[in-house]
């Protein structure tokens, strides 16, 4: 019956060689695992053949005992660990059957088949728990593999993704840049609208400082006439006027000054810093800029241009040259309409835009009216969206309101309220906050 | 010769006084102003008979020169005003209109006052 013992042994051996076998361990064992495997081949023959039956279960069980103590205590079979341990019952037994065959001869003789018994079935034992131990590092494997599996489709989602963002966000910095110089090309759109006002604005004070400095030399002449003739009195009513002239002149040449400014503003790409501002001027300003721009596109064109400022009113705290392009938006699209409307018109309708300022508790208000076409109440609600023009192509970009909104309500925490009826006329309230 | 000059711009008012200081003071001439079209119409309303000449500009707010150049055509014509047309854009279009509507004149700005005295001399004569 040691054959079994031996067989064991053998087994632990061959098992240990096949799990290192494509380990980095491998090299280290080999020797030594094939010496074993010899040590037990040759341990069993000479056993069996020479010793006598007690002895015989003593060396096998210490060989295989021998084996599992060293087994388990060398780290590098560790995973083997619960396959050594499955094999120490069949030791034990072993050892059992040595103590009672060498010292109660007569006991084992009499029930030495279940003493044949316990060893088989100590080594049935250890193919049963080998059974499970596979078993269960089958499933290990199988959830390892499935987690790895699992773990490397999110690896490739996760870079997918980033991916993906990489490329929103590279387009977001397109879109923000194509935003930026639709901006500036919609300034320099209305830029272009503006000159012929513009010139027409500068033109005027530039004949005052010529006509008056002109007038002013005659003056001297004529006091210097006054002067020898002795008329004093004269030659000082004159000198008064000289003065006053002097004022005209200084006074024109800063409107123009203040215009082309202006206009300098206008076209350079936003600072975006709010100032305190007088919001009757600026929108004194820009309704004439828009007005004589449209005049001169159309010198036929004529309305009524109708201001109820308010006095006293607070400064308000802004980008000037934002809001100065939201209300030459707003007075280009109120002329536009009532343009539109006088051409179909009877010769009565006197084409009209106000400009109305007021303080209501605590946000300053800026109305422009006009009499013109109105806007219908299926496109109201597009009005403000970008690129929506009602205009003929290559006349408005569709983008004049949706700035507007964006400058007011975006960077100015106000609002603009829109009331219209198609026909009658449109209404566009800005709100700013004081 | 009573003239009425017709511009929203205030300031040509001293302009027209001081050129014309000379003609002012010899009673030459007489200037009066209006700053719109309106205002214009109501000063004829009252004084049609004593104004000779009007210089109106053409690019005003409200009412424009040239509808009052046919206001005044279609309502005083006995006796018929002179009327010059003044304006900035010297287009093609503006003069046009102008000299259809009935007009004397058509003088663009800057106003070269030296010519306009001239004119005005020999109307006067």
């Amino acid at each position: 019956m040691d054959f079994f013992y031996f067989l064991a042994a053998f087994l632990i051996i061959r098992r240990i060689n096949k799990s290192l076998k494509f380990s980095i361990l491998s090299p280290k064992w080999r020797t030594m695992l094939s010496t074993a495997t010899w040590v037990i081949i040759v341990g069993y023959f000479a056993t069996t053949f020479t010793l006598e039956d007690s002895f015989q279960h003593l060396i096998g069980s210490a060989i295989l005992a021998g084996l599992i103590y060293y087994g388990i205590r060398e780290r590098d079979f560790a995973p083997q660990r619960s396959y050594l341990l499955a094999n120490a019952p069949l030791a034990i037994v072993g050892l059992i059957n040595f103590l009672f065959q060498a010292f109660f001869d007569g006991f084992y003789d009499k029930y030495e088949q279940f003493f044949n018994y316990a060893i088989l079935i100590a080594f049935a034992w250890i193919f049963g728990k080998w059974a499970t131990s596979r078993k269960q590092e089958e499933e290990l494997r199988i959830s390892t593999e499935r987690r790895a599996e699992l773990e490397s489709l999110v690896q490739e989602r996760t870079i997918e993704l980033q991916k993906q963002k990489d490329e929103l966000q590279e387009t977001l910095q397109e879109l923000k840049t194509t935003q930026a110089q639709l901006i500036q090309s919609e300034k320099m759109a209305s830029l272009g609208e503006l000159t012929a006002g513009i010139a027409h604005e500068i033109q005027n004070p530039l004949n005052f400082v010529n006509n008056f400095s002109e007038v002013t030399a005659e003056l001297i002449e004529e006091m210097e006439e006054e002067l020898n003739k002795g008329d004093k009195e004269e030659a000082v009513a004159i000198a008064a006027d000289i003065k006053q002239n002097l004022e005209k002149i200084m006074h024109h040449g800063k409107r123009a000054d203040g215009i082309v400014k202006g206009m300098l503003q206008h076209s350079r790409a936003s600072s975006n810093v709010k100032e305190p501002t007088d919001i009757n001027k600026l929108a004194d300003e820009y309704l004439r800029l828009a007005y004589h721009g449209l005049r001169a596109k159309d010198k036929s064109f004529n309305a009524e241009l109708i201001t109820h400022f308010a006095e006293n009113l607070p400064q308000a705290n802004l980008v000037p040259q934002d809001i100065g392009r939201v209300l030459l938006n707003l007075f280009n699209n109120a002329f536009y309409a009532v343009k539109e409307r006088q051409k179909t018109a009877d010769a009565e309708f006197k084409p009209k835009v106000e400009v109305t300022t007021l303080l209501k508790g605590k946000s300053l208000e800026i109305i422009v009216k006009d009499n013109g076409t109105g806007i219908p109440d299926e496109i109201k609600e597009k009005i403000l969206q970008p690129f929506f023009t009602t205009k003929p192509t290559g006349e408005g970009t569709g983008l004049g309101l949706s700035l507007s909104y964006d400058i007011v309500v975006k960077a100015h925490s106000g609002k603009i309220d829109v009331k219209s009826k198609q026909g009658e006329g449109s209404e566009f309230k800005i709100s700013l906050p004081v | 010769m009573k003239i009425l000059v017709v511009d929203d711009e205030a300031d040509v008012q001293p302009l027209f006084l001081q050129r014309f200081r000379r003609e002012i003071r010899e009673h030459e001439f007489e200037f009066d102003f209006a700053l719109s079209g309106e205002d214009a119409l109501n000063y004829l309303h009252d004084k049609h008979s004593e104004v000779v000449l009007i210089l109106s500009d053409i690019n005003m707010p409200g009412m424009s020169g040239l509808e009052l150049l046919s206001r005044i055509r279609h309502e005083y014509d006995e006796p018929p005003p002179m009327v010059m047309m003044i304006t900035a854009y010297g287009d093609e279009e503006n003069h046009r209109q102008a000299m259809e509507r009935g007009a004397n004149d058509f003088l663009t700005k800057p106003l070269d006052f030296n010519l306009l005295k001239e004119k005005l001399k020999t109307l006067s004569k």
